[in-house]
């Protein structure tokens, strides 16, 4: 896609960023100790990276989708879990409240988010609700001007330290999807705990956790949208995660990309670099351009989203398909590249390789994802 | 290129490149005539006699030493200018540096540099005696004085300057100086307008050898200032806290570059400079991870350094680093990438980590 | 407080390369970047405006057309709109041209307090033209300013780098100081600046008509110094590699230095 100016300089700033603020030193403390640098957050925020997309009257950026991708590739591109902060906020956060909020919702809620002073989580997934997310068991029973919610969340992307959750929760139990209602859940009332962070294989420093709830009362004015409505804004919303997702996997494969390079070009065997031999210059090749080919995807997706395209949510699902799949053939065949060196932790590829396998797995695994293209195909 | 001929375009630097590179030989760069200059009237290589507290800059024996050079060539005479508060004991030591004459402005106001207070002095004596040539330090003050004077008398001023020489046929000033972070370097000539001016690179020329006992010709300048006509006010001159870093004067210089991790990668190079009673240094690289002060950086944006040796320690060799190092006497280069740049201009090359290797030297240096 | 930038649009020399057959620079695919000490000018500047409202920040550079993109990123950074002196008459101006050129631009659009320029281009190092600017409008000015001290109504006092420390110096106002990156840390561009500054227009380009200067003062014309040739370093040739175990290759280069009479 050839880009104007104005694309070009959100990716420099993101580019700027990601490189300057988070230096390798830096990432290789976040994956030893899995705790995030306050200080990195403190600077997202001062930038206005949490609200990319909402408007500016709110606080925001008054970014559209095509922006939003881009800065998420950029930061992927250094680091995958720092684009993980980001994407939080932006998508699966503040999706919901900008496809449904009230404007005191938006006020109380999304203006927050777009400042960097309250953070969102999502919580749709369950024990028994991943890939089949109608399954939903959580429950929300009305009691005067409240609601009374009870079940629990899993594998929540920043539950312990979100100030708030859109939890999906089912308000009518008889009619399967469309008895699914959306509740912004303050992560201080009583009744809310949370499970042990996760032990994941990467993207160590963004916590992982359960979300309990247990007679959590939430107001009637924290309803999102229409009762029953829930699950309708809950798939649009993972439009944008996808998105994100396509833009982390694109970012994570450039680098895989650019540290494989790199090595072919300085290790030498056989008194040759290795770059010099066809069976590794042609795999840099194919990593190039399944690359670009991802990133192509992505962007055109990006544009159709914010067409409101009919299209747009196959093409999405079609974009974060590849890319998260290329993304992991890309870092496999990068790893091979390193040999012996790629399997130890002195190199980057290593962290990059274990970063990989989440892509096709969270927001939606790749089934999910042919389930949705060809849905569409075949309706 | 416009229709197949070549436009120069507004982003020309003058370079001159173009015209190596057109296949056909179609660019020419002429010289056109716009100066009314009568550059006859114009005698004598100045240098400007920096001094700070009273003490001589050694970039300006430096620069007497070249003087004298280019002095010999043309066939005239070596000056220092010198300004300042009762420093008269420089005046002898100019002398005896090689210095034919010295124009020396003595006034209070003089006491310390401000650009508007050595702008006047040194204007009014070049408009006065008419100099071919000014050279001065390329220091931080040299760099401020020089744009400063140049624009004043109407003429141009090379900066920086790594080789000057004198043009044969005409005794032209051939000035060469690095450019494009060094990849480049540029031949510059001030043909119509005098004086001749330059700033040089500190540690760059020999330094002049001390005559013990020399004189030359004393010639007072007058100068007074009228009140607030000194617009800047130096409230205060801080010396930089703790050892004075000068890699200029260095012997030997152990450099460290992104290969040394850290801060604390420091340690085993000082320990190794301090064995050869050398200094350490750093690539910029280092200074601006913040791993390092700025005053140890080596190359185009830091010192420029000729030490008899310099032992590059886990440094790449960016265009850049070797700008400010390859006149070095002997250069020994440490580095686990074998193809890293630095060994292109190294005399002895070592593949490995410097963490090991180093203090195999230091022991090899204890048995011996 | 009205404050002027000057700022100017470099090759980054980290990326430019030489042609290993040719020996040649490559310049094909070097971008273009905002000069970083340029930056820290920008940055001097802005940090003003957030402390004295209603101050204005406006950028001005002298360079091809291209070098609007480099505007557009100091306006993104915070700046309030930018001037871009262009002209085939300013080509191959030295540095005493190129004051000339951007001395008259600042005249041209009037009533500064302050201004500030980065103290050197990354593609010329010769940090003259901010002092040169200064000394044709007949402005006092301060290079290699490393800290501003303390801004007042009719002066402001900064730190001045020097190689062995520092001087701490008043000057009055309206000043030229040019600054190094000791003085601060650029701040990013603003992703709805960007937006803003690509939708709308915030850059004048004016020629040598517009600042009511003669083809004869400007460009190659105006220029004292010419290049009167270019070359590409000649590389020192390779020495001599060591060979060994880590213990022999110490022991041998320490008698190769002693049998040399380096050590």
């Amino acid at each position: 896609m050839i880009f104007s100016e104005k694309y070009e300089l959100i990716r420099k700033f993101a580019r700027d960023f990601a490189e300057n603020e988070i230096p390798s030193e830096v990432q290789d403390t976040i994956d030893q100790t899995g705790e995030y640098p306050q200080e990195i957050l403190d600077k997202m925020k001062k930038n206005g990276l949490f609200g990319i997309k909402a408007p500016k009257e709110l606080g925001g950026q008054g970014g559209d989708t095509l922006a939003y991708v881009i800065v998420i590739e950029e930061i992927s591109r250094v680091s995958m879990v720092s684009s993980i902060y980001v994407s939080g906020a932006n998508s699966l956060g503040s999706g919901p409240l900008m496809l449904a909020g009230t404007q005191e919702q938006l006020e109380k809620y999304l203006a927050p988010v777009a400042r960097g002073e309250k953070y969102p989580s999502f919580g749709l997934t369950e024990p028994g609700a991943g890939s089949d997310a109608g399954a939903v068991a959580t429950t929300a029973v009305r009691d005067g001007d409240y609601y009374i919610l009870n079940g629990r969340k899993t594998f929540i992307t920043a539950a312990p330290i979100s100030d708030f959750c859109i939890v999906f929760a089912k308000t009518d139990l008889t009619k399967g999807t469309r008895g699914i209602s959306t509740f912004i859940v303050d992560m201080k009332l009583p009744g809310i705990s949370f499970g042990s962070h996760e032990k994941k294989m990467g993207i160590i420093g963004c916590p992982t956790s359960d979300i309990v709830l247990e007679d959590v009362r939430v107001h009637k004015s924290d309803l999102l949208g229409e009762e029953g409505r829930g699950f309708t804004n809950a798939m649009k919303t993972l439009d944008y995660g996808r998105l994100g997702v396509a833009a982390q996997s694109v970012g994570l494969a450039q680098a895989c990309l650019e540290e494989a390079i790199k090595y072919a070009k300085e290790r030498k065997q056989f008194g040759r670099r290795i770059a010099d031999f066809q069976a590794i210059s042609f795999m840099l090749a194919d990593m190039a351009t399944e690359v670009e080919a991802a990133r192509e995807l992505l962007y055109n997706a990006a544009v159709l989203k914010d067409r409101d395209d009919k299209n747009a949510s196959m093409k999405v699902s079609m974009a974060k398909y590849y890319a998260s799949e290329m993304c992991n053939r890309v870092a496999y065949k990068a790893l091979q590249i390193h040999g012996g060196y790629g399997y130890i932790k002195d190199y980057r590829i290593e962290r990059l390789y274990r970063d990989a396998r989440i892509n096709s797995i969270f927001e939606g695994t790749s089934q999910v994802q042919q389930m949705v293209i060809s849905g569409a195909l075949l309706k | 290129m416009e229709n197949k001929i070549a436009v120069i375009g507004p982003g020309c630097t003058n370079c001159g490149v173009c015209v190596d590179s057109c296949p056909f030989d179609a660019i020419e760069k002429t010289a056109t005539s716009m100066s009314n200059v009568d550059i006859s009237l114009y005698h004598g290589v100045w240098v400007f006699a920096e001094q700070r507290r009273g003490e001589l800059m050694g970039v300006s024996i430096e620069l007497l030493g070249e003087g004298k050079k280019l002095a010999n060539e043309i066939g005239t005479e070596v000056c220092a200018v010198l300004c300042g508060d009762n420093v008269d004991n420089l005046v002898d030591e100019l002398f005896e540096y090689g210095a034919d004459k010295v124009y020396y402005a003595n006034s209070p106001d003089l006491s310390t540099y401000t650009s508007d207070g050595y702008t006047k002095a040194l204007y009014l004596a070049i408009l006065k005696y008419k100099p071919e040539i000014v050279l001065m330090g390329a220091t931080h003050i040299g760099r401020d004085l020089g744009p400063s004077i140049a624009v004043k008398c109407g003429t141009g001023l090379t900066a920086d300057c790594t080789a000057l020489d004198i043009d044969p046929t005409d005794k032209k000033l051939m000035q060469t100086r690095p450019a494009f972070g060094g990849n480049l370097m540029a031949t510059i000539v001030c043909p119509e307008h005098r004086p001749q001016m330059s700033t040089v690179r500190p540690g760059v020329m020999e330094k002049a050898v001390r005559v013990p006992g020399r004189r030359g010709e004393l010639v007072e300048l007058d100068v007074k200032f009228k009140s607030g006509e000194i617009r800047q006010s130096v409230l205060a001159v801080v010396q930089a806290a703790g050892e004075l870093v000068s890699l200029t004067d260095a012997e030997i210089i152990v450099s460290g570059g992104r290969g040394v991790g850290g801060p604390e990668g420091f340690e085993i190079l000082k320990q190794l400079a301090d064995k050869l009673g050398g200094t350490i240094a750093a690539s910029r690289a280092c200074v601006d991870s913040g791993w390092i002060d700025h005053s140890y950086q080596v190359g185009q944006t830091g010192t420029t350094v000729k030490p008899k040796l310099y032992i590059a320690c886990g440094i790449s060799g960016a265009i850049q680093h070797l700008a400010g190092m390859q006149n070095s006497g002997y250069i020994v280069a440490i580095n686990k990438n074998e193809n890293a740049p630095i060994f292109e201009v190294a005399d002895y090359g070592i593949v490995g980590d410097l963490f090991k290797v180093i203090p195999e030297i230091i022991e090899a240096l204890d048995k011996q | 407080m009205k404050i002027i930038v000057c700022a100017k649009q470099v090759p980054d020399t980290n990326e430019v390369r030489i042609d290993p057959v040719k020996g040649t620079l490559i310049r094909e695919g070097v971008p273009s970047i905002l000069n970083p000490d340029d930056a820290n000018a920008v940055e001097a500047a802005l940090a003003i405006k957030d402390q004295i409202p209603g101050s204005t920040v406006s950028v001005v550079s002298m360079g091809p057309a291209q070098a609007s993109y480099m505007l557009k990123e100091c306006i993104a950074m915070g700046a309030d709109d930018a001037y871009l002196l262009s002209s085939r008459a300013f080509g191959g101006a030295d540095t005493c041209a190129t004051s000339t050129t951007i001395a008259a631009g600042i005249n041209k659009i009037g009533g500064y307090d302050l201004i500030f320029a980065g103290r050197q281009a990354i593609d010329g190092d010769t940090a003259q033209v901010g002092p040169q600017v200064a000394q044709r409008l007949g402005l006092p000015f301060v290079t290699y300013v490393q800290k501003i001290r303390e801004l007042k109504e009719k002066s402001i006092i900064v730190e001045r780098s020097l190689e062995d420390g520092y001087e701490v110096i008043e000057v009055p106002l309206p000043c030229v100081l040019t600054v190094i990156k000791e003085l601060n840390e650029p701040r990013y561009m603003n992703i709805s600046r960007i937006i803003d500054v690509c939708e709308n227009n915030y850059i004048t380009t004016w020629d040598e008509n517009d600042v009511d200067l003669s083809p004869e003062e400007c460009g190659l014309n105006a220029s004292p110094t010419q290049v009167f040739r270019s070359f590409t370093p000649t590389p020192k040739g390779k020495g001599e590699m060591l060979d060994g175990t880590v213990t022999e290759m110490a022991n041998l280069l320490v008698n190769k230095l002693r049998e040399k009479h380096v050590l």
